[in-house]
């Protein structure tokens, strides 16, 4: 399944609803590509809700890490929404969970960025 | 479960392979009887062992195959991936956890082999790298 991304916004935040697999090859690709475009639109509260991604490999986790790194540089915010069983035990393994700011409610996620 | 004979496969280095060894991967480890989370780990295991073969190893090289074989024995089910390529040294590999990588974009593929199989590992070939995942079958 080829990944899809699609935003809105809610609150001042733009939440990018992924669906589909970050894995190494298009599902990278898109998920770079709508942060770069976020970012070059002044777009600086991303959250990313995950609830419809069914699969991420080690270089979907590297694009997420990259996304936030890059949102942080530009003095952004990154979060993530709705982490499935299988993204959830990947990012605890690898010590990610911590880093990112893991929400499973869209308005309490909207609610958490800094106004 | 079902004892499997063992099977191989060469194939090409592209994303195409990687994500076909994926899928070939879940199958045998339900043909082994492993459950679905084991399954999807040892999926995974391949995945990544793949991606180091293709990427990694052979460069995407249309002249460079991977060989990619599936055999239970002594209990274990054996997955051996092969490349072409320079040869892979896993201790030269950063650790991942380690705070000052945490928030590297890359170096958690033999992170994520380990966590999911029993045993990995790596033999020097001449050329190419040999990475075997192992994973004890249930009931065994």
């Amino acid at each position: 399944m080829s990944m899809k991304a699609s935003t809105r916004q809610v609150s001042g935040v733009t939440i990018v609803d992924l669906s589909g697999r970050i894995t190494l090859g298009e599902g990278s690709v898109v998920l770079r590509d709508t942060i770069k475009d976020l970012l070059g639109k002044g777009n600086k509260k991303i959250l990313l809700n995950l609830g419809d991604v069914s699969y991420i490999d080690s270089s979907g986790i590297g694009e997420l890490v990259s996304a936030f790194t890059s949102v942080q540089r530009q003095g952004g915010e990154l979060k993530l929404l709705n982490l499935t069983k299988k993204v959830h035990d990947l990012l605890q393994i690898t010590k990610l969970y911590t880093v990112f700011d893991v929400k499973d409610d869209e308005a309490v996620a909207v609610g958490a960025f800094s106004s | 479960m079902t004892v499997q004979p063992p099977v191989s496969h060469t194939m090409e280095s592209t994303l195409e392979s990687v994500n076909k060894a994926e899928v070939m991967a879940e199958q045998a480890a339900a043909q082994a009887g492993f459950d679905e989370d084991a399954r999807g780990g040892i999926s995974m295991a391949v995945r990544e062992a793949m991606i180091n073969a293709v990427m990694h190893g052979n460069g995407y090289s249309p002249d460079k195959h991977v060989s990619l074989s599936f055999d239970q024995a002594g209990g274990n089910l054996v997955i051996t991936i092969r490349d072409e390529g320079p040869g892979l040294d896993p201790n030269a590999i950063p650790d991942p956890l380690a705070p000052e990588n945490l928030m590297k974009q890359s170096g958690r593929g033999i992170f994520l082999m380990r966590a999911f199989m029993d045993d990995v590992q790596f033999h020097k070939l001449e050329p190419g790298t040999e990475i075997i995942l192992i994973k004890r079958v249930p009931g065994h």
